[in-house]
């Protein structure tokens, strides 16, 4: 088995798959605490539609690197969501269900209409699952998602103690003069980097999984958010790190191993939570 | 000078005012018990006066070098997730959010600061212990702490007993007398109308007509009389 992934290890790709991966996988768990306790994680979700609806939209305009053109857009549109989802609650959750189950259906009618691929279903099943698509990054894709991942790290680190008063206390955050909206709209744009890069790694639909499980699994065993934090970081890592290797070994495909890895972890968390009482 | 003037105040939701012509102004070292029934609006004035809804008319005028960001607070219900993970340090110090300026970090003297009015609610043993493990009273304590971080002018206090046991409900009454006695400016809801009028220095009553004046003035009121024999019957 070692043999078979030193083998591997002498291509370029599967190297900058691995450390670009355990990058997106480092900063996609950072904002999943917020994220679950802020009730934001289906904001989340139907961003991760409008991804896949601008990944179709670039692929039928034949935009190449269309991160470039996927990223503004979902950045757009989680600035919308955000605006649209401050006034009434249920108008906000509906937005979302309609941008991001429209998003959906006209991604893929666009595929259906104009795409020029023979196999259709395969390109769709991969801009959903990821299947490889992290091992089929160009050079220049493999820096962006590099630097950008280094900014979102570099941002969480510097507002931590901000985002950690907007997220344990809106009301009193804004009664000091902690400019909340400024910072719910850096946690909106940060997700929408975060699920591009991540469409990367594990494709649209399980970009969530991706965000929550490693927060869900640290809150079973620390008791601080610090401890939450760094703890959903470090299995974050671990898991996609493990999950690349098993898939790159395995054949399987990458997304799904991975996120059945974060799976793993966080019944094993839940067990070791249900154990110490 | 006052620290906070009301004029002509006019509070509600979306342009439908609860509360109309609310006068009234706070000295330095007052104790403000604000009384009044269910509904009758004063969260709604406390978060009025807190910059987190703008008040329909009138204007809230802030004196004596108070910034509207001076203000400590202690929320009637806070809106926190049962199962946010944090210890009481971490909570605490996010009272000093306001002191960071345009640093990331929050400095010694900011951490000191926590640590000291954890101690000054007795809570010093607690700092390292989970938020949500605590009692309702110990959590109480926890947040008074912080509003004391973001400020030693004045703190508002919504039902600060609200769901407390008589024992813990004094000690607690107790702490807030003792700030009041170090200086610190009170404006506090109260269902509680003997406590209120045993402690205060001012009373403001909301609903029905409004009554703003000292103790003393609202033990002979009509409001004042009518009030607190509904409540002590
Ligand atoms: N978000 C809101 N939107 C519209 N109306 C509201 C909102 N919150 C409260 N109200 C209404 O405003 C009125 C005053 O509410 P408020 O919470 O200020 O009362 P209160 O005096 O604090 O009552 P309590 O003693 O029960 O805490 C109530 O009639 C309530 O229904
Ligand atoms: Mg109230």
């Amino acid at each position: 088995m070692i043999e078979t992934f030193l083998q591997y290890w002498q291509f370029p790709f599967v190297r900058y798959a691995l450390a670009v991966g355990t990058l997106i996988a480092l900063c996609s768990s950072l904002l999943g605490v917020t994220l679950v306790l802020k009730r934001f994680s289906f904001i989340g979700d139907g961003l991760s539609h409008v991804a896949f609806g601008a990944t179709a939209i670039a692929g039928v305009l034949r935009i190449g690197g269309d991160m470039l053109f996927v990223m503004p857009v979902t950045v757009l549109c989680a600035i919308l969501l955000l605006r649209t989802g401050r006034g009434a609650k249920v108008k906000g959750d509906a937005a979302v269900a309609m941008v991001s189950v429209g998003a959906l259906a006209i991604g893929y009618l666009l595929l259906n209409l104009f795409s020029s691929s023979t196999n259709l279903s395969g390109d769709v099943c991969a801009t959903l699952f990821g299947s490889t698509s992290i091992l089929t990054l160009q050079q220049s894709e493999v820096w962006l998602c590099a630097g950008l991942s280094v900014a979102v790290v570099a941002l969480f680190i510097l507002f931590y103690n901000r985002l950690f008063a907007v997220t344990f206390d809106e009301d009193f955050a804004r009664a000091v003069g902690t400019g909340v909206e400024r910072y719910n709209l850096l946690i909106a744009v940060v997700v929408a980097v975060i699920i591009v890069l991540a469409m990367n790694l594990v494709g649209s639909l399980l970009i969530s999984a991706l965000i929550i499980f490693p927060a869900l699994s640290a809150m079973r065993l620390f008791r601080s958010f610090k401890g939450v934090t760094i703890c959903s970081a470090a299995l974050s890592v671990a898991c996609a790190l493990a999950g690349m290797l098993i898939a790159i070994v395995g054949g399987t495909p990458v997304g799904s191993t991975i996120v059945a890895v974060d799976i793993a972890a966080f019944i094993v968390c839940a067990a070791i939570e249900h154990f110490r009482k | 000078m006052p620290l906070i003037t009301c004029r002509d105040l006019a509070i509600g939701y979306e342009s439908h005012a609860i509360l109309e012509h609310i006068h009234f102004a706070v000295d330095p070292g007052d104790y403000l018990c604000v009384v009044g029934e269910n509904g009758s609006g004063k969260s709604t004035l406390m978060r009025t006066m807190l910059g987190l809804q703008r008040p329909l008319a009138g204007a809230i005028e802030f004196g004596d070098d108070l910034r509207q960001n001076e203000i400590g607070y202690l929320p009637q219900q806070t809106a926190i997730q049962r199962d946010f993970p944090a210890t009481v340090r971490e909570i605490v110090l996010s009272g000093c959010q306001a002191r960071l300026g345009r640093r990331a970090f929050y400095s010694r003297s900011d951490r000191a600061l926590a640590d000291a009015n954890l101690a000054r609610m007795g809570m010093a043993g607690f700092a390292g212990r989970c938020y949500r493990e605590l009692s309702g009273g110990q959590q109480q304590r926890v947040l008074l702490a912080r509003a004391l971080c973001a400020t030693g002018k004045l703190i508002l206090l919504d039902e600060p007993v609200s769901g407390l046991d008589p024992k813990v409900t004094a000690e607690m009454y107790a702490l807030i007398d003792g700030l009041n006695v170090d200086g610190v400016t009170i404006i506090m809801i109260s269902h509680d109308i003997d406590a209120a009028v045993r402690r205060a220095s001012h009373i403001l009553h909301i609903g029905g007509e409004v009554f703003f004046g000292t103790v003393d003035a609202y033990r002979q009121s009509p409001q004042g009389r009518r009030f607190m024999e509904e409540v002590s019957t």
